[in-house]
């Protein structure tokens, strides 16, 4: 029957691209047991990893956030010259490789142009430090806010906003009593994708870092170094670290997903 | 992943009746939009094409069309578009089986679709690595052969067209079926007339996400591909190589190109979304 | 016979949808299956076209044993409450989908088509798109739509039902010339009763997955089997332990024959007609009743509100035992042919 050979194809191609691939990296760091792998994590250089991913990935959020939710309210409350321009170029990081993203960050920030010179000489160095790495996190992850509210709020439409206003509440009264409940799962879907892919980044921040070792070296790039320096127990234990966090990352989007969520 | 575009709606005039409220306010807003998405963004991106063009246009020629990078441009050009092939008919499957089938552990399996999203890109070529690696243990060593990369690619391009088709497919009027059915249809006569033109444009805009995100790609590629310059090196790759060697001009060049690639399938995927809007 | 249904039963899993359902419908009828909302008269239609397959009994079309066939393969043409418009294809080519899957040739094809969007008024709109028309229209489109098939019977379910009160009116007269045209055998489903009285030639009252009662709008009308067609055909009051419709009571000022002593409280005038509310005594229980009267009877009514009045059934007037669940005996010039089984 049609029915059971699709089935089949189906399920033989997510098995050879997906499942036996994702499994088999969790069977090989766990056939020894739990004690490899905890150690693999607990060496300075990957709790340096994770300390640099999470302090990175906190920061892209927190100013991806404070973009993506005056901006979502900008797209769908206001009406301006350019903001067809505005709801194009938001989306213009999904389609930008992430090696570019890198490249162009350094053109503008390094120590070699005139924004980064005078930025250095001030004693503020981005590119290869914290921020350039923030910098090209927040680049990467900047539509997923904006995208994540933006359907919510048009759904909504303004009437209890107007009538938040009648009845006496200011601008932000009105956003903290009215908007941000509404869009509250919505935003919380948005910050859980920008989260899931920051700390997932690699192109970008590869670039930017300088992967220095103890220094700027997120757990992507741990993930690579050891690889290629033949540890592969440490590469092993730090993917799966990862890939738990986007496991979990998963399972909280489809908990929060503006559709699913009400 | 929620790629929709804001939608046209009108909205009251004088309508500032938000946090950012008035017109003052949504000056305030807009400049302040517009310095964030300058600084991160369209300064660092302009940047780019200015440093590409630096050599002018036979330099900006000469650089992307220097032996290797043109192998890697080719490459992954060549790659991408048998990905989005792939997608195009395996994605539309999936989806296929995912609304109108059911089995047991069909729920985590729709969970699973988005796990290329979610998985860092240096892990999904580290786990495919592992399973067609040199010592893989289902015997197919792809390891630093164009199919690795062809691989790696489909595996973080999974989500694309399923994730487009799946919704369209879950609204699609049943009674249509039924109706071309009373009129005498088929059952492959009602795929190929009915729902089959109501799921293309869906279909097309899943698999445009899909070649962008491809060409795009860096980290899956990385490790599976062995970086080989002219078998298996791709665009970013390369330019990631030319940026370590301080390259950084030809670097730019090549980045255009990426770049005005990419700017093309988004436009693409623009008008895409207005046929099938328009169609809707 | 067009259609003929012999003890249909149909269960979505634990809910028996259809009870033992037996229907004959006659060549060239416009039939409307009529009640209220979930009774069944749509799985009836649907097990009809094909659309669902019956768990037990038998489904004849044109004489032919249906019951096995796919919709295909049945003639018949269905349309649907909601139109599914095929929202890929122009109108012409919605019209045209039966002929292209049946390879007519193009010029027959434009021919028949043509007469259909005359038929249904829609030539001017062949190009478009169904996105492009109106609830109204595109309820035309898909009647073209399984008309030009030529198909044995017709099938409609609900065609009104998503459009809103005026464009509703005009699409039943409109349906009801149409039928007087084309002569196929057409059956449709409505929960207005209004609907079905004006429009169809034969009412099979549907309730509780079974047939109620069958036969012509006058008949289910003036005769109804029991309380349930009684109250869902028209308006009902209670008296004398018994139901009639308002307009069969009879009000006079002197006590008579069968008269009830009843006082008035309101008197209503609505247009044309006037609504007389009163509280009836009756062997020591007391209850609300009213009537319906023309202007003209409505002048001589003998009291006012507060006044003291006498009321009784008209001669002839249908009546059946209130508060009784089962068909009760007819009270009326001649019997309906019951189909209730």
């Amino acid at each position: 029957m049609v029915k059971h050979a699709l089935r089949l194809v189906v399920l033989a191609y997510l098995l050879f691209l997906l499942i036996l691939p994702v499994g088999l990296i969790a069977w090989r760091t766990f056939k020894d047991g739990p004690g490899p792998f905890l150690d693999a994590l607990s060496t300075p250089s990957a709790l340096h990893a994770f300390q640099v991913t999470f302090v990175v990935a906190g920061w892209a959020v927190v100013l991806n956030t404070a973009f993506g939710v005056p901006a979502a309210l900008l797209l769908a409350r206001h009406r301006f010259p350019g903001r067809r321009l505005l709801n194009a170029l938001i989306d213009v990081p999904l389609a930008v490789s992430p090696v570019v993203v890198g490249l162009a960050l350094i053109l503008v920030y390094g120590a070699f142009s005139p924004a980064g010179g005078w930025l250095e000489s001030h004693g503020v160095q981005i590119i290869f430090s914290t921020p350039g790495m923030v910098l090209a996190t927040v680049f990467v992850c900047l539509p997923l806010v904006v995208r994540a509210i933006v359907p919510v709020l048009e759904e909504m439409g303004d009437e209890q906003e107007q009538a938040a206003r009648t009845l006496g509440a200011g601008g932000w009264q009105t956003f903290r009593r009215i908007t941000l409940p509404a869009i509250r799962s919505a935003l919380g879907y948005g910050i859980v994708l920008s989260l899931a892919r920051a700390l997932g980044e690699y192109g970008a921040v590869a670039v930017v870092s300088g992967r220095v070792v103890d220094e700027t070296q997120t757990l992507t790039l741990f993930v690579e170094e050891r690889f290629e320096n033949f540890d592969v127990q440490a590469s092993y234990a730090a993917a799966l670290s990862l890939a738990a966090l986007a496991v979990v990352s998963l399972l909280a989007t489809r908990l929060l997903r503006p559709e699913d969520g009400k | 992943m929620n790629e929709a575009t804001v939608k046209e709606k009108p909205v009251a005039a004088g309508a500032g009746r938000s946090l950012l409220s008035g017109r003052g306010g949504t000056a305030l807003g807009v400049g302040m939009a517009t310095v964030f998405l300058s600084a991160v963004v369209l300064i660092p991106l302009a940047a780019v094409v200015w440093k590409g063009a630096s050599q002018g246009p036979g330099g900006f020629w000469d650089a992307i069309t220097a032996p290797d990078a043109w192998a890697a441009l080719k490459l992954t050009v060549g790659a991408s578009l048998v990905v989005a092939l792939v997608n195009l008919v395996m994605g539309t499957l999936i989806a296929w089986v995912l609304v109108r089938d059911s089995f047991p552990g069909k729920g985590v399996l729709d969970l699973l679709i988005d796990l290329p999203f979610a998985l860092p890109t240096i892990v999904a070529g580290l786990v495919l690595l592992t399973l067609y690696g040199t010592d893989s243990p289902v015997g197919v060593t792809l390891v630093y052969t164009r199919a690795a990369v062809v691989v790696a690619l489909l595996f973080v391009t999974l989500p694309f067209v399923v994730r487009t088709v799946q919704p369209v497919l879950l609204e699609l009027d049943r009674e249509m079926e039924q109706a071309a059915a009373s009129l005498g249809a088929g059952p492959s006569t009602i795929f190929r007339r009915i729902i089959l033109p109501n799921l293309i444009p869906a279909m097309l805009t899943g698999t445009a996400l899909a070649f962008a995100r491809a060409v795009a790609e860096f980290g899956s590629v990385v490790l599976i591909s062995g970086n080989v310059p002219f078998k298996t090196q791709v665009a970013a790759v390369h330019v990631f190589g030319r940026i370590e060697s301080d390259d950084t001009a030809a670097a730019a060049a090549i980045s255009t190109a990426l770049l005005v690639l990419s700017l093309l399938i988004l436009l693409a995927i623009d008008l895409l979304g207005r046929w099938g809007a328009r169609r809707g | 016979m067009a259609i003929e249904i012999r003890d249909v039963n149909k269960s979505f899993g634990e809910a028996a949808v259809l009870r033992d359902v037996s229907v004959d419908i006659a060549s060239g009828s416009l039939t409307a299956l009529l009640g209220p909302s979930g009774g069944g008269k749509s799985t009836l239609l649907r097990v009809v076209a094909g659309l669902e397959r019956p768990d037990s009994g038998r489904v004849m079309i044109s004489g032919r044993d249906a019951t096995r066939l796919p919709p295909q393969r049945r003639g018949v043409g269905f349309v649907f409450q909601h139109y599914a418009a095929f929202k890929h294809l122009t109108v012409f080519e919605n019209v045209a989908f039966g002929l292209k899957i049946r390879k007519r040739p193009k010029a027959e094809i434009r021919r028949r088509v043509g007469e259909l969007l005359d038929l249904v008024h829609l030539d001017r709109f062949a190009a478009r798109y169904p996105a492009q028309l109106s609830g109204g229209q595109r309820q035309r489109m898909a009647l073209a739509r399984a008309l030009a098939v030529d198909p044995e019977v017709l099938l409609l379910d609900e065609p009104f039902g998503a459009l809103d009160a005026q464009v509703r009116r005009e699409l039943r007269t409109w349906l009801r010339r149409l039928h007087d045209e084309v002569h196929v055998t057409t059956v449709f489903v409505t929960h207005d009763q209004e609907e079905a009285i004006e429009v169809a030639d034969t009412i099979v009252v549907l309730a509780d997955g079974a047939v109620q009662q069958a036969g012509t709008p006058g008949d289910v009308y003036d005769n109804p089997a029991s309380p349930f067609v009684m109250r869902f055909l028209g308006p009902v009051t209670e008296l004398g332990g018994r139901l009639l419709r308002p307009h069969d009571v009879e009000i006079s000022g002197e006590p008579g024959p069968g008269t009830t002593p009843a006082v008035v409280t309101r008197v209503v005038r609505l247009g044309f007609e006037v609504r007389v509310e009163f509280r009836v005594r009756e062997s020591g229980d007391e209850h609300d009743a009213w009537a319906q009267l023309t202007r003209e009877a409505a002048g001589r009514l003998p009291a006012g509100p507060g006044g003291g009045i006498h009321v009784r059934p008209a001669l002839r007037a249908a009546t059946v035992p209130a508060g009784h669940a089962r068909p009760a005996p007819q009270h009326g010039p001649d019997v309906p042919d019951r189909v209730s089984t």
